[in-house]
């Protein structure tokens, strides 16, 4: 592959949580204003990070370390940590999406951008997001549910880019 | 500190991690060869993100200061 001397930076997004979805996007963004060359290859649940209508949402379910903040109130009502019992709400019809709105509105207090301001980012300083074919057979997708400007690739795709990459992670 | 012919002013205040950086990034590319932006940033993470910014884009950090919770860098373009 023909290197044009940037620094080039390949990332695996496994995760469709919110959760998940930051740091891709995060260093993809910070990456691509530092001049970096980027990849992002989606696969499994990450795949979701690529419909036009983004539905992350965070699970109280595995992250027992999760800190429960309500956005509303005086700062020290809003630093308080809310001592919710993981497994219990976890298994709460509902918990999830008013768990995703209050951390939605908690990033928007700390002055933090959301995803689909990221993704536009990405998208707008040239970072290439590729959609992995296999999980897309498997769960149903097509390209047409992606947002413009997705590539389809698989394994040998990425391994190819992040062989002569400086900085491969796994999210 | 140094006073600087400031160019275009960008105010990142209330803004966390990584869109001080994205928007400097977008502000720098509309500026000239030798033109200096000045960035008012409230996020304390700025002060390294900066430093690595400009150090990454070839870009001069004319000098950085800490004013009453908010953090003032003077950049110029390469």
């Amino acid at each position: 592959m023909e290197s044009d001397g940037r620094k080039k930076m390949a990332l695996i997004a496994s995760k469709g949580t919110l959760d998940g979805a930051y740091p891709p996007f995060v260093l993809a963004s910070a990456a691509a204003a530092m001049d970096m060359e980027v990849w992002i290859f989606f696969t499994f649940f990450g795949l979701t990070l690529l419909l036009k209508e983004l539905k992350a949402k965070v699970s109280a379910l595995g992250n027992p370390a999760m800190p429960m903040k309500m956005p509303f109130g005086p700062k020290w009502f809003q630093n308080l940590d809310w001592p919710m019992p993981n497994l219990l709400m976890a298994g709460v019809p509902g918990f999830e999406t008013v768990a995703t709105a209050l951390m939605k509105r908690t990033f928007k207090n700390k002055g933090v951008a959301t995803i689909e301001q990221l993704r536009s980012a990405c998208l707008e300083s040239g970072v290439k997001l590729i959609g992995c074919q296999m999980t897309m057979d498997v769960f149903g997708f097509s390209k047409e549910q992606f947002i413009e400007g997705t590539e389809i690739g698989g394994a040998a795709m990425f391994l190819e880019y992040a062989s002569g990459a400086d900085i491969q992670l796994f999210i | 500190m140094a006073e600087y012919k400031v160019d275009m002013e960008l105010d990142c205040r209330g803004l966390s991690c990584p869109l001080p950086v994205l928007k400097t990034k977008k502000a720098m590319d509309g500026l000239d060869s030798g033109k200096v932006l000045k960035l008012i940033a409230t996020d304390p993470g700025s002060v390294n993100d900066m430093a690595a910014w400009t150090r990454r884009t070839g870009n001069t950090l004319l000098d950085s200061e800490k004013q009453t919770g908010e953090f003032v860098f003077y950049i110029r373009k390469k």
